[in-house]
């Protein structure tokens, strides 16, 4: 037996770890898109964003071991970037922690005041929903508190189930879920309130 | 009692979601059939959940794009 047949083996062990880790990195990197369209309705800032996104990839890829191929990775980039939004103590947050009952209104009430300011007596849905402005979505969803807003913006924007939410979050399912129909209640309330007749 | 168009609005969400029951989503069906005025509100929430993911959608920048890509550990 030669004496080099250890260093082969740990060469061979090497290269494979190494082949990992080009892979995660590249994994990672492909959805960096969908990352950060998530990042940037979580975070204040287009600037905050970028420094969050790029601080959630640098912390990733020291610590891609913890990642177990297979899972989800988007949501464990996302559970990092929402641990960094934390620790930064959401710095730049334009909107308290709790909300008034000044936002709370039925899901019907934004269709009821879109339409009620169209002149057609039966309008159609589409033409009603061209009142909104893409400034005024931003607007209203940057208004809605951040506990209710995160959960919008990984669930409706985001796309992620309710368990990657809660799981990203660290909050129950059933905190998820009761977050999102009030937060799409409030974001609705912004939104009418920001429609001028 | 809540009048049916009321409850209709109560469970827009979890219709929409999915999360209702079997039995709760065959009684929301029969009054949605019947009723034009709940069921444009309904067609109205699913545009505009459409319509926002849009709407909020930003790009990321070129910059950041090869700020990320320079990341990687090198071969």
């Amino acid at each position: 037996m030669s004496e080099s047949a250890p260093t082969t083996a740990d060469t061979r062990r090497l290269a494979q770890v190494a082949r990992e880790r080009v892979r995660f990195e590249e994994e990672a990197l492909e959805l960096s898109d969908q990352v950060y369209r998530v990042a940037r309705r979580l975070a204040g800032s287009r600037d905050e964003a970028e420094d969050l996104v790029q601080q959630t990839y640098e912390r990733a890829f020291r610590s891609w071991r913890q990642y177990t191929p297979g899972t989800n990775l988007r949501a464990w980039l996302l559970r990092i970037l929402t641990n960094l939004n934390i620790d930064r103590g959401r710095r730049q947050q334009r909107t308290p922690q709790t909300t008034s009952i000044d936002n709370e209104a039925g899901d019907y009430f934004l269709y009821n005041k879109l339409e009620s300011q169209l002149p057609d007596e039966n309008p159609d849905e589409e033409r009603v929903l061209q009142r909104l402005s893409q400034d005024s979505i931003v607007d209203a969803l940057a208004d809605v508190p951040h506990d209710f807003r995160d959960v919008i913006v990984l669930v409706d924007i985001g796309e992620f189930s309710y368990a990657d939410a809660a799981q990203i979050l660290d909050i129950p399912i059933g905190t998820v879920m009761s977050r999102l129909h009030r937060g799409r209640r409030i974001l609705k309330k912004n939104l009418a309130d920001k429609a001028v007749a | 009692m809540l009048d049916p168009c009321d409850k209709c609005e109560e469970v827009m969400q979890p219709f929409l979601d999915g999360t209702l029951s079997d039995a709760e989503v065959a009684e929301a069906q029969r009054h949605l059939e019947r009723c034009r005025w709940c069921a444009k509100r309904y067609r109205f929430e699913e545009r505009l959940r459409h319509y926002v993911r849009v709407a909020v959608s930003e790009p990321m920048s070129a910059e950041l794009k090869a700020k990320l890509a320079a990341l990687r550990t090198p071969l």
